[in-house]
């Protein structure tokens, strides 16, 4: 595939998850028992190459972000495995876990809510140094000054105070932040969402800037499509918990293979209003079922336009139907038994229908 | 659209202006534009940039204080909507201009039915008696896609999703069957599937009922797929309008031409590194004097510091007709 698998795809994994699920309980009645669970992450597994960006795409509630608090432990992930350089972050014991910490930081979606509104931007970005470091004071000023420079922001300001920043600036504090302790793997939770276009653009390139200069590598989670195809490598999407696909990005936006991941691609508008009118777009019918009461079968086939009895039996998996290209879905797997006469034709008209779109 | 029918909606000179402790913000600097009947006209611009203001003045909408409407006109099927009594832009509000907003959760009273918040215009607005106005709201649920719509008007907004409750929203706006439907914004809490159906619904209600339509946006994608005609706002003015293909084929404003080069595209060749706009918006205190622009424009001149540029035809048709911009360079003969 074209250059899809770029410079990542000849490293060696530095991120590995196998299997993660983060299921929150539900309690009720008086006594508060435990009367279910939202699977909010259920069974995902994904590689992240060292110094590539994978992108995370899916809609609100499909447990993108869970994904990610999960991944750095932020929250104590319900089964799987998580190796990041080497060791399981899932199991690690408290201690151990802490002294891994450097190596992992996250960068937040809302800068406003992110950053502690009484602490000084000096205060702010040398927190993890008080934590994680011994240093004296001056080698930390010296640190903040020289993160300051490396996100663009002048170090005049190194004793304001978060609100007395724009939006686009509050994001480098939080970036220069992830950044203190030289970190090799950083979860980019929506970092954009909350800007304005054309502030956007300049945070986005502060981070690929960043990944150059450092060598760091991303899981790149957002909503907003077209700039995942911007800065990502490799994309996966997720729908209600799980991975739909998961494949190289320019393969994905020429010709997704996953119905979910066609309906969602043509969904985003492009600004183009020739294109616009000519587009052909998949109108998803309702709404996301409860992750509380995921559909049996593929959790797709509530909504999926081209859903057959299969899907609504035997819950798919995630399989590398091409180089690269992981799908989970009858349609498209490899090995789909499933009573279907010719699976290959299926792959064929599939593959047609997504090229026309 | 007719090209010579007379405007639904005819703003003129619109100048908003915020009190607030530190000084007057200019939020809204002699802001100008009409509506054609039927016709859907998208107002993009950044947050700051005055087009929810400037839609939220026109129908009086602003508490006052801290807004205060300084000057204008804004002319709804002959009428100067400025020089109402509250009392009578009350009746204006809902019957003739509808409004649909963000944030659907926020904007439905959580407390009363749906089909009760539904009715409460019919009633209020056009005399219906209570069975009347059932009967007609459960019609504009079905109009809007909720299925089972009858049922559902004992519904409250909590038991609705996101996407339902704008529709829900979007029913309200049209109980009364405006001439105009504002919508701010609309889609932009929703997940992009959840968009594409709120986009269909109103392109598919609009060519039903024919009223015109104000879309505000910061999404040019969404502006390029709905839009006849596109505003584009930038620091409480009208930087630039056209109509939509003539915009995204040959924009004239630095800020418009930036804002396209700014957002990747999804299908079209991959940039190798985004375009950027250096800087922030602009803070409007004080009247504008120069133009909004000007900090962060590559081609800002000393004519830009000294003079807010007015707009000027692009195409040779009156100002508002055709193709116009507010800026003293062009990209055919720079500063001339």
């Amino acid at each position: 595939m074209a250059d899809g698998g770029d410079r990542g795809a000849m490293g060696k994994p530095l991120v590995s998850v196998r299997g993660l699920k983060m299921h929150f309980p539900i309690h009720a009645g008086i006594l508060r028992r435990k009367v279910g669970a939202v699977k909010a992450v259920d069974g995902v597994s994904f590689d992240i190459f060292e110094g590539e960006t994978l992108g995370l795409v899916g809609e609100s509630g499909c447990g993108k972000s869970t994904v990610g608090r999960a991944l750095l432990r932020l929250y104590e992930p319900t089964a799987g495995q998580v190796v990041i350089g080497g060791e399981d972050i899932a199991s690690l014991p408290p201690d151990a876990l802490r002294k891994k910490r450097p190596m992992m930081q996250m960068v937040f979606q809302d800068p406003q809510a992110s950053l502690n509104p009484r602490m000084t931007v000096a205060a702010i970005i040398g927190e993890p140094l008080d934590e994680h470091t011994d240093w004296d004071e001056s080698k930390k000023t010296a640190r903040v000054y020289e993160l300051m420079d490396q996100v663009g922001l002048n170090r005049r300001f190194a004793n304001r105070y978060p609100h007395e920043f724009s939006g686009g600036q509050r994001q480098r504090i939080g970036i220069a932040r992830a950044l203190a302790l030289n970190p090799r793997f950083i979860v980019c939770d929506e970092p954009i969402a909350a800007l304005d276009v054309s502030i956007q653009a300049q945070v986005v390139n502060l981070l690929e800037d960043l990944q150059d200069s450092l060598g760091l590598t991303y899981l790149f989670i957002s909503h907003d499509l077209s700039m995942v195809r911007h800065i990502a490598d490799r994309v996966a999407v997720m729908y209600l918990g799980q991975i739909a696909e998961l494949s190289p990005r320019e393969a994905l936006y020429a010709r997704p293979l996953h119905p979910y991941a066609k309906a969602l691609l043509s969904a985003v508008p492009e600004a183009d209003p020739t294109l616009e009118a000519t587009r052909q777009r998949i109108i998803l019918t309702g709404d996301v079922p409860s992750p509380a009461n995921p559909p049996k079968g593929c959790n797709f086939c509530t909504r999926c336009p081209q859903v057959m009895p299969v899907c609504r039996e035997v819950e798919p998996e995630l399989a590398e139907v091409e180089a690269g290209r992981f799908v989970a879905c009858h349609l498209v797997s490899p090995n789909n038994a499933g009573g279907h006469a010719s699976p290959g034709a299926e792959v064929r008209e599939h593959n047609q229908q997504g090229e026309v779109k | 659209m007719p090209d010579g029918a007379e405007p639904v909606l005819d703003v003129r000179g619109l100048k908003t202006v915020f009190k607030t402790r530190g000084g007057e913000i200019h939020a809204v600097n002699s802001v100008s534009f009409h509506l054609r009947p039927g016709e859907m006209l998208g107002v993009v611009g950044e947050s700051g940039s005055g087009k929810s203001v400037t839609m939220m003045s026109l129908i009086g909408l602003l508490p006052s204080p801290p807004a205060e409407v300084r000057g204008g006109e804004v002319l709804l099927g002959g009428r100067d909507l400025l020089k109402l009594a509250p009392r009578e832009l009350q009746a204006v509000r809902g019957a003739k201009v509808g409004f649909v907003f963000q944030d659907p959760m926020t904007s439905l009273n959580p407390v009363f039915s749906v089909g009760n918040q539904i009715m409460e215009p019919l009633i209020k607005h056009m005399g219906m008696s209570k069975a009347q106005a059932e009967l007609r709201a459960a019609e504009l649920l079905a109009l809007v896609g909720i299925p089972d719509a009858k049922k559902r008007l004992k519904s409250y907004p909590h038991q609705f999703s996101g996407g339902m409750r704008q529709r829900v929203m979007i029913a309200i706006a049209l109980a009364c069957d405006p001439d105009v439907l504002i919508a701010d914004e609309p889609t932009t809490a929703l997940d992009v599937t959840i968009q594409a159906q709120i986009i269909e619904l109103v392109k598919e209600l609009r060519q039903k009922l024919g009223m015109a339509i104000v879309w505000i946006t910061h999404d040019l994608g969404v502006i390029a797929g709905i839009a006849d005609r596109v505003m584009v706002m930038y620091g409480g003015q009208v930087v630039e309008q056209a109509p939509v293909r003539e915009l995204f084929a040959n924009p004239q404003h630095p800020y418009t031409r930036a804002l396209l080069k700014t957002v990747p595209s999804l299908t079209g060749e991959r940039a190798a590194r985004l375009e950027v706009i250096q800087g922030q918006p602009p803070i409007l205190s004080g009247a504008p004097v120069a133009c909004p622009f000007r900090a962060r424009c590559a081609h800002a001149h000393d004519r830009c510091e000294a003079e807010n540029p007015l707009r000027r035809a692009v195409d040779g048709k009156p100002v508002g007709q055709g193709h116009d911009v507010a800026c003293h360079w062009s990209p055919e003969v720079g500063h001339g």
